[in-house]
């Protein structure tokens, strides 16, 4: 399968990435790999919009749309805190407020506060999955809502703070530095 | 069969290593003889010798044969444990009983499953794979058009990033192989490559990344380098020659072999192509563990060199003294086990296992090595090794780098953290039963 030879292996770096690099020169050079009958159904981004629900970190994917934290009080009470606690101090589901250090140990619960590093995911799993007994029920100002209700009760942004495409990928989270990527020559 | 039967063979093997191991190399020649000697494992007394009759089965002609075929009545025990088995909003778990099977495949009914919400009930007439994003031509493609792909088979593990968490306790945590290792599985798994749709699409170059994501309710999705995407990984349509299991994915998942089993996206029904990973909840919360200093790792793709005994182990006691088959399972995600040493004296000794052939990589490897067991305490453990040069870490190893819980760890359902691929110790009481120790 791997023939490295030649200038192609000089410029790879490790084993994956000269893979990667033989795959992607097979890929653009037009040399076959395992070659299928196409069947595949050709398919427009707008008949895929639905179930295009991706938000990147960079905000794209974010659909038009705002949201403010007094907006989301009331949606979360109707439709989140009988899971999640009133304002989100924890239920028969996680809590969605405050959180110990990570150096309190190895098996500290995690919380939107002491770990997720983007805000974005916080509205794209809340968007995908929640109210878990209903998952994309929501529209999209009401996601925005939620998203910047749970982030004002963490204190990341303010009450008044409107969420929408613009705003909430600037948000910081706190612990946007807090990783190690654990394998580098595998991770582009 | 009782622990003291006797072949006038056994007493010649050549012990290898300290508290009774003997050399593997009777199971490659003239291993019939002493195969007949070598004990099983059993939970009831043993049976003396006694006048053989009819029984009552062997008089009246027997059941139908039903259309699709079960275990007999008599297996029920072997089964998987479930965490949450009234679907409660929560993630359920069903873990695999590794001391009560052998060999290397895990029968579809009894392979791990973790599902965040339930099984969705798909129906493959409608079921539709997407791929899209930074693609020439946006494709879709049903179940029917999959199946007219070349398609190749590979026999391969799937481990949750999970599997075996309870080993960070600062205490042994006390539990069968199941309860500590059991969400991980092996299956032979037949599909199309993934490489092949994605040139079918026409790739853009500057993509580098996919995301993946399920057609369940949570829509799981995760984010997967596209070298990795070019290389092995397969969209599995069948899981040890039938369709996958509703709690593997089906009618199709992606299979990542090696890498861990979240990322290994069960209904898929999305691919997007892409140039950042999308850092979703399970890739950047979830799965990505606490280290000491308060940093997490992130990205922990790999399911590392592990093994771990499962004959014996806790649950399947000892009967007496007597020759034992110590047993257990091997793998990597860097490729095939070349090598597995077991102990019987917590460590001070070794010997070399067989391994079962043909080793396939990436996938359960069975290791065996004959043990005479002379009725003292004993602390039995496994050590792999594989092609790439790879060697299973010690516990300590793994806990210098990566801590333990500051408590113990009282429920074997905890995740206290992720990806411990060390190894796992039994200790054998003088009257034959096995529990969990650090050694
Ligand atoms: C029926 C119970 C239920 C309801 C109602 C519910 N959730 Fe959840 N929520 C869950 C469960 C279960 C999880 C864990 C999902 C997992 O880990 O797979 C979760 C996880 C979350 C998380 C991730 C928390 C973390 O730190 O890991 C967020 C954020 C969240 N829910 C937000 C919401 C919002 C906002 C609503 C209301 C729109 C809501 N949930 C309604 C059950 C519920």
């Amino acid at each position: 399968m791997r023939r490295c030879d030649g200038a192609r292996v000089r410029r790879c770096e490790g084993a994956s990435a000269c893979l990667f690099a033989l795959a992607m020169l097979a890929f653009g050079g037009g040399a076959a790999r395992a070659q299928g009958p196409g069947l595949g159904t050709p398919v427009s981004e707008a008949e895929i919009a639905a179930w295009d629900i991706s938000v990147m970190p960079d905000g794209s994917g974010l659909p038009p749309g705002s949201g403010t934290a007094a907006q989301g009080a009331p949606i979360f009470a109707a439709k989140c805190a009988v899971c999640h606690g009133a304002s989100g101090k924890g239920g028969p589901n996680a809590a969605l407020v405050g959180g110990a250090p990570l150096t309190s140990g190895i098996d500290t619960t995690k919380t939107i506060a002491n770990f997720w590093p983007y805000a974005t995911t916080l509205f794209d799993f809340t968007r995908r999955a929640m109210p878990w007994t209903q998952p994309r029920t929501l529209t999209s100002d009401e996601v925005y809502a939620l998203t910047a209700y749970m982030l004002a009760l963490n204190g990341i942004i303010d009450d008044r703070d409107v969420m929408n495409a613009e705003t909430l990928p600037d948000v910081r989270m706190p612990n946007r530095d807090g990783f190690v990527v654990r394998f580098p020559e595998k991770t582009p | 069969m009782s622990g003291d039967r006797r072949t006038p063979k056994w007493n010649d093997l050549e012990v290898v290593a300290g508290n009774g191991l003997l050399d593997r190399r009777v199971f490659l020649a003239g291993g019939a003889a002493f195969a007949a000697a070598i004990t099983g494992y059993t939970l009831s007394e043993p049976v003396a010798a006694q006048q053989l009759v009819d029984a009552p089965w062997s008089t009246t002609a027997g059941l139908p044969i039903p259309d699709y075929g079960v275990p007999s009545r008599f297996e029920k025990l072997v089964a998987r444990t479930l965490s949450n088995p009234s679907g409660a909003p929560r993630t359920q778990h069903a873990r695999t009983p590794h001391q009560l099977l052998t060999g290397t495949f895990t029968p579809n009914g009894l392979h791990f499953v973790i599902s965040h919400s339930g099984n969705p009930d798909i129906d493959p007439g409608t079921h539709r794979l997407v791929v899209h994003g930074m693609v020439k031509r946006p494709l879709s493609f049903t179940l029917d058009a999959l199946g007219r792909y070349p398609m190749q088979s590979r026999m391969t593990f799937i481990e949750c990033g999970g599997n075996s968490a309870p080993l960070f306790s600062r205490e042994p945590v006390q539990g069968t192989a199941q309860a500590l290792h059991g969400l991980g599985s092996c299956a032979e798994w037949t599909g199309v490559m993934l490489s092949t749709l994605l040139e079918e699409a026409g790739v853009d170059p500057a993509a580098t990344w996919l995301v993946a994501e399920g057609a369940d309710s949570l829509a799981v999705s995760r984010s997967v380098p596209i070298a990795k995407a070019m290389d092995d990984a397969m969209i599995a349509l069948y899981q040890n020659g039938e369709r996958l299991r509703p709690g593997n994915g089906y009618p199709m998942r992606l299979l990542l072999p090696g890498w861990e089993g979240n990322m290994n996206v069960k209904w898929l029904r999305r691919i997007k192509l892409v140039d950042m990973p999308a850092m979703s909840y399970y890739e950047s919360r979830t799965y990505a563990p606490i280290l000491p200093n308060g940093k997490a790792y992130q990205f922990y793709f790999l399911q590392e060199i592990k093994s771990f005994i499962t004959h014996p182990s806790p649950g399947l006691s000892l009967t007496g003294p007597g020759v034992y088959e110590i047993s257990g399972i091997a793998y990597s995600g860097n490729g095939r086990i070349a090598k597995v040493m077991v102990t019987a004296d917590g460590g001070t000794s070794w010997a070399q296992a067989a391994l079962q052939e043909p080793v396939h990589p990436k996938a359960f490897t069975r290791f065996r090595v004959p043990w005479r067991w002379d009725g003292t305490p004993a602390v039995l453990q496994s050590r792999a090794w594989d092609e790439a040069g790879n060697v299973q870490p010690t516990r300590a190893q793994i806990i210098a780098q990566r801590g333990e819980t500051a408590t113990a760890v009282t429920n074997a359902a905890a995740f206290p953290s992720q990806h411990y691929n060390g190894p796992t110790s039994w200790a054998v009481g003088p009257g034959g039963d096995v529990t969990h120790v650090y050694a």
